[in-house]
């Protein structure tokens, strides 16, 4: 049943795909009244919001808010207890992660989840993973179908690694570089998935100054290309600079969302960052 | 695949050619033939344990069923050889899918006693159902392996026939894991919930490994019971299943190369032990423990490190 | 013989080897909360209380109490060597290793007692006789009753050492949590030592008890292990109640099997009604299942 599911909405999916994108402000991401709990504790409490396309929509809130499990929750990590999530106008709860992954959502983690195991190359080949098809018999035999899509992965994975200034560095194990290095190999490999949306989990934890800017840099860049961005951050120095919309999060439910200028006068908002 | 591959399997091919000129006796080829069969088996075990992150404790359930039913085919209903083999691989291949589903949801330990229980259930049914299978006695007259009549009747030309086929199978692997999905398994032994969110269907991987690695176990059973002409259900039992996850893990997990080495040393090994008698169980036991403690890598990554050159970040693995 | 008596019959005989399993299944479980592996040499332990028990009372004549307890401490002595040398030396702490680790040692055991004791089965006396009683209209060997009561005399001994000492008290802080263990100053090491040389002490317990039913030989760890580990899962791995209540109706499942379908199946029955129970509710009966954090 799920899978017949699945397969409608990959359908409706293809036919929304050939619209190319979506054009500016037409709501690619509705969140309806979400409760997760964790036993007994509430993460996400009837939370609502909705996101438009071709934005930077930073998500915010104190820690224990509900951010990561949210990106979990739209990621079908974990399942809601009620409510419904839509992407495109599809409801995707029911999902599993790799549905949601081939539907259009790629995510990364806030401790960068690379497969250390492989190289930063085929880190992002197995990206693509989603977009191309060939299989077992295909892989076994080494059929010419086969070989054509391997040359078109490389060279779509080298071409991204280049955007990202990581092709220097193809041949590296992925544990092996560093840690701004490391977080943009999970952008770039989520990239690969060629997201409608994208989500980020904290991509600048644990940088510096300068990798900070960078990292800012490159979300700009992307966002450029027409990506819609959903980011959960702590660094509000990144957060006002590069963000569209924030919504803040507190307690599993949404205290505000506006414009940064508005949330950062806005009062239940301070109040909630400085636990009055 | 890589030049190296490529090399390796040239230099492998070549070893394979001309081996038998060197050796002295019949009793030498049977060996090198049950390990080619081995191989086999282990190769596909390796898949599972290194590209799929699953662990399977019963695989001699496996092996047991492809000997035993393409043995029943071709002896009690006449079928002729080929269609015989690839049928009891199929059968084998569906019971692999369906006790895979449920199985391979379960983790750790509860994944080692669903499949070791699997394996015990397997054997019990094998002793018992004594007008089907003929029981402890084992099975007897099953006909020998034949191509279009030609038939391989002696243990040489078994020798070509067997690496032939193992040889077959570790080219399909080398170039299944040279491949997007080969890729895609990678990446769900080493981080099922991140390949998941990169869309990665990893049930449906991890399900069709299994009944991959259960299917080569077939293969290898029914080639072992048209090679010996007799079958009994001690091969059959979980010690048999515990020597093949051996071979993966002295061989090196995730390495193909290592299984076929592992393979060879530990279906070799057994036989060089025969000469101390008594002890022989013993000294295995102590070998595989300091093996295992020393060489937690498996024998072949660690040789192979000693005759590269290592750059500072570190080589690519094949 | 009316049904139900037959019933019970078997009941009571499968609540016998039912508590041998038990203790087998909480060795299992005492290693696993202390480390995360499986110890497949587990079954060994019980082969070698048997052999060590009969070398001390039957082949040096030593009297019943001392025998037991030298054995006792013998085969601890077996546990702890196991840790302090294979497991605790080897390079790899990944669980797969360790476990096959602990498949080397229990093959190495078994070599060695073919060695040592040849491969001819081997039995002991019963501790109190073999006149039959009767309970209730079944019969009941007396050396069933040794089994029961010494039984539960092991797990209340364990029950008291876990929840009132201080030393099973970090042995639980351990199996709960390592590195808080460690942080509050708990020797972890020492711990999982002691672990093992538990698991030891037990399997010896178990195997002296179980001996006198079933006899011994070098092999007999292999299925015992099986068994005990079987037991271990069906009831919850990891929880002491649970390889209790495990053990138990392993044993009664086994009887059952072998009274009402055929003792050939028996086996095969215990093992597809565990098949079952995993595939239905995976955390064992008494277990508690996992939501995982990201």
């Amino acid at each position: 049943m799920a899978k017949r599911n699945f397969k409608i909405l990959q359908f409706t999916n293809r036919l929304l795909m050939l619209e190319k994108a979506l054009p500016e402000d037409k709501t690619i991401l509705e969140i309806r009244e979400i409760t997760l709990r964790f036993g007994g504790l509430e993460a996400l409490n009837g939370l609502s919001f909705s996101i438009a396309s071709h934005q930077i929509v930073s998500i915010i809130g104190p820690n224990g808010a509900g951010k990561t499990t949210l990106l979990n929750a739209i990621s079908g990590v974990y399942p809601l207890d009620s409510g419904e999530i839509f992407f495109r106008g599809m409801p995707i709860s029911r999902l599993k992660s790799f549905q949601i992954a081939a539907l259009g959502v790629n995510r990364t983690f806030q401790q960068a989840q690379l497969f250390s195991n492989m190289t930063v190359l085929e880190n992002v080949m197995v990206g693509m993973h989603p977009r191309t098809k060939s299989g077992f018999l295909g892989g076994m035999l080494h059929l010419a179908d086969e070989r054509r899509e391997e040359k078109m992965i490389q060279e779509k994975a080298k071409t991204l690694l280049n955007f990202f200034g990581l092709l220097a560095k193809a041949d590296w194990m992925a544990g092996h570089i560093s840690i701004a290095e490391q977080k943009r190999l999970e952008i770039c490999r989520a990239m690969a998935g060629e997201p409608e949306l994208l989500l980020l989990d904290e991509p600048v934890a644990g940088l510096n100054i300068r990798e900070t800017e960078a990292m800012g840099d490159l979300i700009i860049q992307l966002k450029k290309t027409g990506q819609t961005i959903i980011l959960v951050e702590h660094n509000m120095h990144l957060v006002m600079g590069i963000s569209d919309w924030l919504i803040v999060l507190h307690h599993g439910s949404k205290i505000g969302e506006g414009h940064p200028e508005e949330m950062q006068q806005d009062r239940r908002v301070v109040e909630a960052y400085l636990g009055a | 695949m890589g030049t190296k591959n490529k090399i390796y399997l040239l230099i492998f091919t070549l070893i394979i050619l001309t081996i038998p000129a060197a050796l002295q006796n019949n009793y030498h080829l049977m060996v090198l033939n049950v390990a080619a069969l081995n191989i086999i088996v282990v190769i596909g075990l390796n898949l599972l344990i290194g590209y799929a992150g699953q662990i399977s404790l019963g695989h001699a359930a496996f092996f047991g069923l492809g000997a035993y039913l393409s043995a029943i085919f071709t002896v009690t209903f006449g079928l002729p050889l080929w269609p015989a083999i690839i049928l009891a691989m199929a059968i084998t291949g569906m019971i692999a899918f369906a006790i895979g589903i449920p199985t391979l949801k379960l983790e750790g330990h509860y994944l080692v006693m669903a499949t070791l229980g699997f394996n015990i259930i397997i054997y019990i049914v094998m002793i018992q159902l004594e007008t089907v299978t003929g029981g402890p006695s084992g099975f007897a007259g099953i006909p020998r392996l034949k191509i279009a009549g030609f038939v391989f009747d002696s243990d040489l030309k078994i020798y070509y026939l067997l690496w032939a086929v193992s040889s077959g199978v570790l080219l399909l692997a080398l170039n299944l894991i040279h491949s997007r999905v080969g890729r895609a398994m990678a990446a769900l032994s080493h981080n099922e919930i991140a390949a998941r969110c990169a869309g990665i269907d990893t049930e449906n991987y991890k399900v069709k490994i299994f009944v991959i690695s259960a299917a080569l176990a077939s293969l290898a059973g029914s080639l072992y019971a048209h090679y010996l002409t007799f079958i009994s259900p001690g091969t059959f039992s979980f010690f048999y299943s515990i020597q093949v996850v051996t071979m993966v893990l002295i061989g090196g997990i995730g390495s193909l190369w290592g299984s076929v080495l592992g393979a060879i040393l530990l279906t070799i090994l057994p036989e060089i032990l025969h000469a101390a008698k008594e002890y022989n169980v013993l000294i295995y036991g102590i070998i595989l423990m300091v093996v295992l403690m020393f060489f937690p890598q498996g024998l072949f990554p660690g040789i192979a490190r000693v005759f590269q050159k290592r750059k500072m970040d570190g080589q690519a693995e094949f | 013989m009316t049904l139900s008596l037959q019933l019970f019959q078997f009941i009571l005989s499968g609540l016998t080897t039912g508590s041998t399993y038990a203790l087998i299944a909480i060795g299992f479980s005492l290693i696993h909360n202390a480390t995360g592996i499986v110890n497949f040499a587990q079954g060994e332990f019980v082969m070698l209380g048997g052999m060590f028990m009969i070398t001390f009372y039957s082949f040096l004549k030593l009297p019943m109490l001392p025998a037991f307890i030298l054995t006792v401490f013998s085969v601890a002595a077996v546990g702890l060597l196991l840790e302090i040398g294979p497991i605790r030396r080897a390079k790899s702490k990944e669980i797969l290793i360790l476990v096959m680790i602990t498949v080397g040692a229990s093959i190495s055991i078994k070599g060695l007692s073919m060695i040592l004791w040849g491969k001819n089965p081997m039995t002991l006396p019963p501790f109190s006789g073999e006149a039959p009683l009767f309970f209730y209209g079944a019969v009941i060997m007396p050396q069933s009753i040794w089994i029961f009561g010494i039984t539960v005399g092991v797990v209340f001994a364990l029950n008291y050492f876990f929840k009132r000492t201080m030393t099973g008290k970090a042995m639980r802080a351990v199996a709960a949590s390592r590195r808080s263990a460690m942080l509050t100053g708990i020797p972890v090491d020492r711990m999982i030592l002691l672990s093992f040389t538990l698991s030891g002490a037990l399997g010896a317990v178990a195997g002296m008890i179980l001996t006198p039913i079933t006899t011994t030989s070098y092999d007999v760890g292999v299925m015992l292990g099986l068994k005990g580990f079987s037991a271990a899962i069906l009831g919850g791995y990891g929880s002491m109640p649970g390889a209790v209540a495990g053990g138990l109706l392993l044993g009664v499942f086994e009887s059952l099997g072998a009274g009402l379908i055929s003792s050939e199946y028996k086996d095969a029955v215990a093992f597809l009604v565990l098949l079952i129970i995993l595939f239905l509710k995976p955390s064992g009966i008494l277990g508690r299942g996992r939501l995982r954090r990201v």
